[in-house]
């Protein structure tokens, strides 16, 4: 990651990305994360802001226009506009200006209706290929990701096959987190107790930022993913040298995991409790304790080491 | 002894805070020395502290508005500014300290910046404007304001004095649960909040009951200005939804004083729900601020238009409109909490469905200057700030109340640009806006307009040069309460950002400036008359500043807008109407139990934080005790002799014929 650079290429690379940045003000919005989706969930999403967007700003950019048309031809100064002090109804201008937001609304809400339903994160994405079953659990400060069909597990890096769904079950053993990929759409919380589905999928092979999308303590800004979608003869092949992989996770590793850490490095595991996840879920394996005791005693003053000091 | 209580709760090892306890507290005991030193105690007790005059109470609400707007500004310096440094790089704030600040700075900047000013204009102009000498409840009113105070004070306590919470604004839980934050920051907020949320529900009784049953003769209810409805709507909605917040934190504050599970992770515990009902406070309380905004540009529309507001009846209706469906809306906040397609597609639309009352209040603006002679003095110019700046604030809330569209943009410097968008765009524009139309009305001469245009232009454009690449960095898959990035690519619109808090910063000293310049010429900038803009309701046939019966005689209400009534026929027949029969005026007297009561409610909050049992129940016993003590009181008013009345109404109508015999003389009325 990013972080782990040295810090004068990185101030390099800023200098240099500002440079960039200001010259491509116009173009730049053409290269941002969410309006540049990879996958079928991210597109549809996206296709849906910018329609709205321009359906909106038909009704906008002229609204705007009018408002300071008006002030100006009606300044106090302008002796060619006649006053009408007391002039203050039109039934034509009201219902005029009642039936322009009413009809946009109803657009836009058929667009919710129909957007909704489509793009629900539930519903399972229409493919040739079955879907890749994952399981998310979000932790302090890191997420671990379970692919339970392939007795394998990771943490904060999740390796997927180009151009097949996968189907992310997603719960938290902490806090709440939200789940989140921007270039392949729809984000969903992640919550304890509970399981959210989210089907995702990723039409190039890249490598994509995950994020975790609602606060969730001291470690919240690095607590960060890699998705890595690659064709399917490589995913095998990942596959099987994780499956080979000679760490177990079983309990007493998962145990090590729910204690708050940050910046913890991608790992695999070959997944030793294949009912760990149902036991994250029905909270038979407590969710984490949250900061260590000791640091309890600080007069009501919470202390840690966050963050990057 | 001392509770949790020590001296380690002195942020001793931290400079930032410590520097800042330090400077606060050396401003805050300058402030008391001079107060001391001139004698202005007694006046300071009299007239303001023990004050139930709504005026008096309204002046202090904006004080206190306008002092924790400065605050929590400073916040939003040290947010900006850590961003801009901590592209690949620790920044200066740590994780534990940035997020009290954003924490802070959302609590202040909503429940005790924004709800003050907006409480404080409710309370000056609804009485006036209804044509009325008080509230329904004065007393009453006082401690509302007291208990205001007192919450905010506990927010800013907590600077120097153990922590803030580091949860977020609304303390989500379980991280807000004691197992992931065991520190006294989220106590600071659950008291600090609950005391001044039943200061505001107090303000929000006693604004209804003013509202539906003190109107002078002839005012009906569609006669009322249009702030006034719009004062109704946001105080109903505050008696709608506040207590859900108290219900609501007072759940949280069990699990986390008596160990129950409402919230928690375990044990039945159902965080989500907390979130469902924090929302349902929490979405109405934006409309509860935005409302009586657009009552202020109602007003100023209107009277700086020279015409009557357009489509009065479709205003109301709209208000009303908005004030119903904003109780229905909620689940907006988390559509991403898998609620299903049908849950989600309800919520979306009644959402949107809000855009149609604000859209249909904006072009009714727009058509009250058709016809007009529009006077750019600087209220329109915050008002017509507050169309453009909104406007785009509406589209982009629009697009988050589109679930899949929100899929992308929860959360985001994107949502933190929109609702930034609306609210500086509506209510802080609306305020100042307010500000500056009614300041010569609250202390008799006008704001410098020079400076006042300056700060206008610097606040307008520093507003959009700072958030505009807020939208920019959500559309790039930024999220929001990050304490360090690290994608370099951010950096430029980081920076931009940074230079237009810069820029707002410029607008806050003009401001500043402006108040001083002001005060220096005061004498040149007099208003003489009551009545500096031509305006066209009722607290504009006052005297600038009112009386403290604000009306010698009680108004007899003839149509809408009642004072461009009265000074039409006072034209025409060239002459005021006849002197009234003054009588003697009975007013309520001032009362101390309003601090006396929020002084104890402080010292609870502050014992219940500490766990200092002891404490907490004999500030509770002492605060009670005031009630009782005052609920057997004997005397309650006293008399206004008539030759007072007639003494101050006279010199009202001189200073009013004087402005007659000016304007028939250059013809200003049509």
């Amino acid at each position: 990651m990013s972080g782990l650079e040295n810090p004068k290429s990185a101030s390099a690379r800023i200098w240099r990305s500002t440079a960039f940045g200001l010259l491509s003000f116009g173009l730049s919005s053409c290269s941002l994360a969410v309006l540049n989706p990879v996958g079928p969930v991210g597109a549809g999403d996206a296709a849906i802001l910018i329609n709205a967007t321009v359906i909106m700003l038909a009704i906008v950019v002229p609204t705007i226009l009018l408002a300071f048309w008006m002030a100006w031809r009606y300044r106090a100064s302008n002796p060619r506009a006649e006053y009408l002090p007391y002039w203050s109804y039109s039934g034509r201008i009201e219902a005029v200006v009642w039936s322009i937001p009413i009809l946009t609304i109803m657009f836009i809400g058929g667009l919710i209706w129909i957007g909704s339903h489509r793009l629900d994160p539930f519903r399972p994405l229409s493919s040739s290929k079955p879907p890749v079953e994952v399981q998310v659990v979000s932790l302090d400060w890191k997420w671990l990701f379970i692919y339970p069909k392939n007795g394998i597990a990771t943490v904060n890096q999740v390796v997927i096959p180009t151009g097949t769904p996968v189907h992310f079950s997603i719960t938290s053993a902490s806090v709440f987190n939200a789940f989140f990929v921007p270039r392949l759409g729809s984000m969903i919380y992640a919550m304890p107790g509970m399981i959210s589905q989210l089907h995702l999928q990723s039409d190039e092979s890249a490598r994509l930022r995950g994020i975790s999308a609602q606060f969730s303590g001291d470690g919240f800004s690095d607590m960060q993913f890699e998705v890595k979608s690659v064709p399917d003869a490589e995913f095998e092949t990942w596959m099987k040298s994780a499956q080979a992989t000679d760490l177990p996770l079983d309990r007493d590793v998962y145990g090590k995991l729910l204690q708050q850490s940050e910046r913890v490095q991608p790992a695999t595991y070959r997944l030793a409790d294949p009912e760990l996840f149902n036991a994250i879920v029905q909270q038979t394996i407590p969710p984490g304790p949250g900061p260590e005791a000791e640091s309890r005693q600080h007069a009501g003053r919470e202390t840690s080491t966050g963050g990057k000091d | 002894m001392l509770g949790k209580l020590g001296l380690s709760a002195i942020p001793l090892s931290q400079p930032i805070p410590l520097i800042t306890s330090i400077a606060v507290i050396l401003i805050a005991a300058a402030v008391l020395i001079l107060v001391t030193v001139r004698r202005w105690w007694p006046y300071l007790w009299r007239e303001w502290i023990t004050s139930v005059d709504h005026k008096r109470i309204g002046i202090m609400y904006c004080l206190l508005g306008v002092v924790m707007l400065i605050r929590g500004f400073a916040d939003a310096i040290m947010m900006r500014t850590q961003q801009a440094v901590a592209i690949d790089a620790p920044g200066y704030l740590p994780p534990e300290h940035y997020n009290q600040i954003f924490t802070a700075h959302g609590t202040i900047m909503i429940l005790f910046g924004a709800m003050p000013l907006v409480l404080g204009f409710m309370n000056f102009l609804v009485p006036l404007q209804l044509g009325v000498r008080d509230v329904a409840f004065p007393t009453f009113n006082s401690v509302g304001f007291w208990l205001t105070a007192s919450g905010a004070l506990l927010v800013n306590v907590s600077l120097f004095i153990g922590e803030f919470a580091r949860t977020g604004w609304l303390p989500y839980p379980p991280l807000s649960e004691t197992s992931y934050t065991p520190g006294v920051g989220v106590d600071y907020y659950l008291w600090a909040v609950q005391i001044s949320g039943i200061g505001t529900l107090i303000t929000g009784i006693n604004i209804v009951t003013t509202i539906l049953k003190m109107r002078c003769r002839g005012m009906s209810y569609l006669r009322m200005p249009v702030f006034c409805w719009t004062a109704l709507a946001s105080c109903l909605l505050i008696v709608a939804a506040f207590p859900i917040l108290t219900a609501t934190l007072a759940m949280l504050t069990l699990d986390r004083y008596v160990g129950w599970h409402y919230f928690t992770n375990t044990a039945g515990g159902n965080p989500m729900m907390f979130v469902n009902l924090i929302w349902a406070w929490g979405h109405p309380e934006v409309y509860i601020l935005v409302l009586p905004a657009f009552g202020i540009f109602s007003e100023v529309f209107s009277t700086f238009s020279g015409k009557p507001l357009f489509g009065y009846r479709s205003m109301v209706a709209a208000t009303m409109f908005i004030c119903i469906v904003s109780m229905l809306v909620w689940l907006h906040h988390f559509f991403t909490m898998g609620a299903g397609a049908a849950v989600n597609t309800f919520f979306g639309i009644s959402s949107s469905i809000i855009a149609v009352g604000t859209g249909v209040k904006i072009y009714n603006w727009i058509f009250t200057m058709y016809g007009g002679r529009v006077r750019f003095e600087v209220p329109m110019l915050w008002s017509m700030g507050f169309i453009f700046t909104f406007i785009i604030g509406g589209l982009t809330g629009v697009l988050l109340a589109i679930p899949p569209a929100d899929f992308l943009t929860h959360n985001s410097m994107f949502l933190v640009a929109h609702f930034h968008n609306v609210i500086i765009g509506g209510v802080v524009f609306g305020v100042f806006a307010g500000m500056e139309f009614w300041f010569p009305k609250a202390f008799g001469f006008r704001l410098h307009a020079g400076w006042g245009k300056a700060a206008f232009w610097l606040a307008f454009l520093g507003f959009w040069v700072t958030f505009t690449p807020l939208y920019v960095l959500g559309l790039d898959g930024m999220t929001r309460r990050l304490q360090h990035i690290d994608v370099p690519e951010w950096a430029p619109w980081l920076y931009v950002s940074a230079a237009g808090v810069g820029i707002l910063v410029l607008g806050v000293i003009a401001q500043v400036i402006q108040l001083v310049v002001s005060i220096r010429e005061r004498e040149k900038l007099r208003d003489i008359t009551g009545d500096p803009w031509d305006g066209r309701s009722l607290e504009w046939a006052t005297p600038s500043p009112p009386p403290f019966f604000n009306f010698a005689v009680m108004p007899n209400v003839e149509g809408e807008e009642a004072y461009w009534g009265i000074k039409l026929r006072a034209v025409e027949s060239q002459q005021l109407s006849p002197e009234p029969d003054y009588e003697p005026i009975e007013m309520p007297v001032n009362s101390p139990v309003g601090i006396y009561t929020a002084f104890f409610a402080t010292v609870f909050g502050f014992a219940m934080i500490w766990y200092i049992w002891w404490l907490a129940i004999v500030a509770l016993v002492a605060a009670f005790i005031g009630f009782v003590v005052f609920a057997w009181r004997d005397v309650h008013e006293f008399e206004v002799s008539a030759d007072e009345v007639a003494r101050v109404d006279r010199g009202r109508r001189s200073a009013r014929e004087a402005m007659l015999a000016r304007m028939s003389e250059q013809g200003v009325l049509p």
